[in-house]
């Protein structure tokens, strides 16, 4: 009985990733803190798991500030392939 | 009498659209090469099947339909792919032990973290190095989700997998570069 209510490192770790995006529902949230009680690996996990975020976070949001495009070189020979495909 | 149906101009196909579809493709598959043939094939199947184009879309939409196509034939060719660098494994998969951490995997403490948290270019280039050593597929997923900051539901549909088929490629994506950082970076 109860059973389903603990659950491995695995699948502790797994719920603790889908947190990092606010995406665990309410019962895992429960089963994760069942876990924490009894496995001090998968809390340093999770307080690791927390800079880890920190450190995607910084880079979205360098990345999210690029806006790639396509030069103007890049353009002519596309241009001359779709040319080229046409004939 | 003017015809108010949308009508394709494939001469002006890259001034208007290329950048677009280019952004596109990049922000999907994290490769400037790679995202340039896409747009290239994507106008190229474009033009084949013209006579295809009723009209019902604008053009631009048209485009981006055939582009995605490309990237879910992309994603799933690198999803078949065999023999490339599997992902490791951090818990045991079977016996009494399953699903509790590899002795040789089991997370240390980071002991000066917030020294080395500290935000810097080098830091940046160990974060990208990790991310760019994971198998391909699981950093094109993670990079949507994480990165680029996709919805679940929008990455699931365009991918056309399951979530709970994402969440175990997070998964495992994380944990390896928790492992990843720990060993180039933390502790090292």
């Amino acid at each position: 009985m109860f059973k389903f209510l603990f659950i491995t490192c695995d699948e502790a770790t797994m719920i603790c990733d889908k947190s990092q995006y606010n995406e665990a529902s309410l019962f895992e949230k429960i089963q994760l803190n069942i876990h924490f009680l009894r496995c001090g690996i998968c809390r340093l996990y999770t307080k690791q798991n927390n800079k880890m975020s920190d450190l995607f976070r910084m880079k979205a949001t360098d990345c999210q500030k690029e806006k790639p495009c396509l030069s103007d070189i890049d353009k002519a020979a596309l241009k001359q392939k779709l040319e080229n495909s046409k004939a | 009498m003017a015809n108010t149906k949308p009508t394709l101009q494939p001469d002006k196909w890259i001034d208007n659209y290329a950048d677009y579809l280019f952004n596109y493709a990049v922000v999907r598959v994290n490769d400037s090469d790679l995202a340039k043939d896409l747009v290239q094939d994507t106008f190229i199947a474009a033009l084949k099947s013209a006579k295809n184009f009723q009209g019902k879309s604008t053009e631009r939409t048209w485009l981006v339909s055939i582009l995605k196509r490309k990237v879910i034939d992309y994603y799933r060719k690198i999803n078949s792919k065999k023999g490339q660098a599997e992902v490791r494994m951090n818990f045991y998969v079977d016996g009494e032990q399953e699903g509790n951490w590899l002795e040789e995997r089991v997370p240390q403490s980071w002991d000066n973290a917030s020294e080395k948290a500290v935000e810097n270019e080098e830091l940046k280039d160990q974060l990208e190095a990790c991310i760019d050593n994971l198998p391909e597929k699981y950093a094109m997923v993670f990079r949507m989700k994480t990165i680029q900051e996709f919805e679940t539901e929008e990455i699931c549909k365009e991918l056309d997998i399951t979530a709970s088929n994402l969440w175990v490629i997070i998964h495992r994506a994380r944990t390896q570069l928790r492992k990843c950082m720990e060993d180039n970076w933390f502790n090292s």
